[in-house]
């Protein structure tokens, strides 16, 4: 049974499904909850805020406030914390509010959840799941508009997944959870209130497959996130220019399917990929260069990759419309792949 | 319902009750700690120390040969410290250790034979020779690892509290670090978080003076470690870290409390390492000639327990050189072991990233 719901609710809906499932899932975050020990609160039995944008709402009155654990400002420490629960049993997903705010949290990721097992001999095991949210369009500037997934998914040892839909926001979320890894879940806080046809049972989204969203066979676009929007539009209009185009999205970003793109550009030939992230050693520019070496011979033209340029989020709602890749900046990258493209025909 | 508690934050509280919390004078061995202890205990509690100085003598020893690869850490000298707080665990507590792993790990029952094969970077070590010296661990006996990141145990270690809290268990979390992570963030981060939700977690301070070559009375705003504890409304207190049944007895209390659930606490033991930071250190920044440096580097904790040993009537000399000798002789089979261990598989490489 489907119903529609938004990204957000899916998201709830996931947490709420995997703590009922499973008592060792526990959240941790900043004002998840929100309003710890304030008397008329703790009398209602409500959460003041139930996370910064609303998604964990509800959770702290159904499950208690000692499973729904509200944290002083220590990224830090309770993402450290995390990792310890998660070495010794539990199934934590602590919240990173902003996955700008990584920084204060890294060693927890780079230091210890990605090489604990390998370093003991692949004696402990961190089942940990870490939400975080990403994503430019808010106006919300440098320090809060960032998206980071590639350089966390470059770290051996950690998963990343970056849904764009609702029902891949509530199958990868749950998936996750169930990992018995680490695995960092992006949230694109643009994309809260975008509505889907989400199952109202408990299910999986596979961990490492990318999603053919729209079948071509001209062209393949490989996107992140809510860029498959971007690219959505792109194929809209090229097709009624009579270019078929391919639309994947990556949902997992860490590791990324490299056959289901491979098996494209072998179809199709050209390739673009559209990361919002900054150009430089970004999951672009791993596409770019496993597919620029394992299907050289398949390629008619060079790879593009269309991201953010190489500075921090502006303020300015005009600057930073001209800093997240759209369209027009796709159809510029396109025109070289598909002028060769209609010269061949 | 939020308990009604008087409200700090408008009135602070009471001078008195800051103080309470927080004992810095030094707390030695007493006669009653003799008694609160049975022969057995003592002999095992001996014969950790007497593994700790031989293993850790000979890792030196091998190290300058040229048969262990990257760095090692020494914890001889502090023997005590690891040995006294171990002794009141068992394999469902959990401890965090440092860069200068191997007294901790041995103290609360790491395998020997493993552990100087991981070291020697050898398949059968514990982590299969992917891990090494500073990454020594053993979950399933509570070890969640020697850690090269300064620090990183504080979270390691309040995570597990937050486990036994979550799981109503009674069991405790011992964080082992030095004076030198006493600076870190995570230090505060975890002593007050810890403190707000009543972990079951024992933050150990090894205090030797100096993190790699940077005294403590340089780095630290505060004269003592022990004295921070009051900033985080938890317990504070010195004790000789030289000293076994000091420490021993101490530690004790504390993890008692916490069994109970009432809450975290801080424990300083002022100790020495007779080594350097790393093994080739030419420890520059020590005086060992003067001065209260020089009565911690000139005081070993074997002896000390000897004679407390042999005054309290606990063991006597026999058992003492008994305990020594199986010592010496379980350390040479670890060496034996370790040397004859083949290296890891090439394909091992690959293994033990994820889970399935």
């Amino acid at each position: 049974m489907t119903r529609s719901l938004n990204f957000m609710g899916a998201i709830n809906e996931a947490l709420d499904q995997a703590m009922e499932k499973d008592e060792n899932v526990v959240l941790l975050g900043e004002d998840i909850a929100g309003g710890r020990e304030v008397n008329h609160l703790e009398e209602q039995n409500e959460d003041a805020w139930g996370g910064v944008f609303g998604v964990t709402k509800g959770l702290g009155p159904k499950y208690g406030l000692d499973r729904v654990i509200d944290t002083p400002l220590s990224e830090m420490g309770y993402m450290g914390a995390a990792v310890g629960m998660a070495a010794t049993g539990l199934r934590p997903v602590p919240e990173l509010m902003f996955n700008d705010f990584i920084g204060f949290a890294f060693d927890s990721l780079l230091g210890q959840a990605s090489k604990m097992r390998y370093m003991f001999g692949g004696k402990a095991t961190i089942p940990m799941t870490v939400r975080t949210n990403h994503g430019a369009g808010a106006s919300a500037a440098a320090q809060h508009s960032g998206s980071y997934y590639g350089l966390i998914g470059s770290i051996p040892g950690i998963k990343v997944v970056v849904p764009a839909t609702a029902y891949d926001a509530k199958g990868l979320l749950l998936a996750s959870i169930e990992d018995n890894n680490t695995v960092v879940y992006f949230e694109d806080k643009t994309l809260y209130g975008l509505k889907g046809e989400v199952p109202e049972e408990y299910y999986t989204v596979e961990i490492g497959k990318a999603n053919v969203v729209r079948e071509g066979t001209d062209l393949t676009i490989v996107t992140i996130g809510k860029m498959l929007y971007v690219a959505l539009e792109v194929a809209e209009t090229l097709e009624k220019d009579g270019v078929s185009v391919e639309v994947i999205d990556l949902r997992t970003v860490a590791p990324w399917d490299q056959e289901t793109v491979i098996e494209s550009v072998k179809k199709t030939h050209r390739l673009i990929v559209i990361d919002e992230a900054n150009p430089h050693n970004n999951t672009a520019t791993d596409i770019a260069s496993v597919v620029g070496q394992k299907a050289f011979d398949y390629l008619d033209g060079p790879i593009k990759t269309v991201c953010a340029p190489n500075t921090p989020a502006p303020f300015a709602a005009n600057l930073e419309a001209l800093y997240i890749p759209n369209a027009e900046k796709v159809f510029k990258e396109a025109a070289e792949l598909i002028d060769d493209l209609k010269a061949r025909a | 319902m939020v308990k009604e508690k008087a409200i700090p934050q408008l009135e602070g509280r009471s001078e008195t009750a800051l103080k309470d919390l927080v004992q810095l004078e030094i707390r030695t061995s007493t006669k009653a700690a003799a008694e609160a202890v049975t022969a057995n205990k003592a002999k095992d509690m001996y014969k950790t120390m007497e593994d700790i100085r031989n293993f850790e003598d000979n890792v030196k020893r091998f190290f300058a040969q040229g048969l262990i690869p990257g760095f090692v850490h020494l914890y001889a000298g502090e023997e005590a410290v690891a040995t006294g707080i171990c002794a009141h665990l068992t394999d469902a507590d959990y401890i965090t250790s440092t860069h200068r792993g191997h007294g901790h790990c041995i103290a609360k029952g790491g395998d020997l034979n493993g552990m100087m094969a991981e070291i020697f970077g050898k398949e059968t070590g514990l982590g299969k020779g992917k891990g090494g010296s500073m990454h020594i661990a053993d979950v399933d006996k509570g070890i969640l690892g020697a850690n090269g990141m300064v620090g990183a145990g504080f979270g390691l270690a309040t995570g597990a509290g937050m486990k036994i809290k979550y799981k109503k268990e009674d069991n405790v979390a011992v964080c082992f670090f030095g004076d030198g992570a006493s600076n870190e963030g995570l230090f505060h981060e975890c002593l007050n978080m810890a403190s707000i939700w009543k972990l079951p977690v024992i933050f150990v301070c090894e205090n030797n003076f100096f993190a790699e070559s940077t005294p403590q009375w340089y780095a630290s705003a505060s004269d003592t470690i022990a004295e921070r504890a009051q900033a985080y409304d938890m317990p504070g207190v010195r004790v000789d870290g030289k000293d076994l049944m000091a420490v021993y007895e101490v530690a004790g209390e504390y993890i008692e409390r916490a069994r109970k659930g009432e809450g975290p606490a801080l424990i300083e033991c002022v100790t020495y390492r007779n080594n350097g930071h790393f093994e080739g250190d030419e420890q520059k920044y020590k005086n060992r000639k003067e001065g209260f440096e020089k009565t911690l580097a000139d005081t070993d904790p074997l002896d000390v327990f000897r004679e407390y040993a042999i005054e309290h009537g606990l063991l006597s000399q026999e058992e003492l050189d008994e305990i020594r000798a199986q010592s010496e002789a379980d350390i040479e089979a670890a060496l034996d072991f370790a040397k004859n261990s083949p290296e890891p598989r090439p394909e091992s490489l690959f293994e033990d990233v994820f889970a399935d």
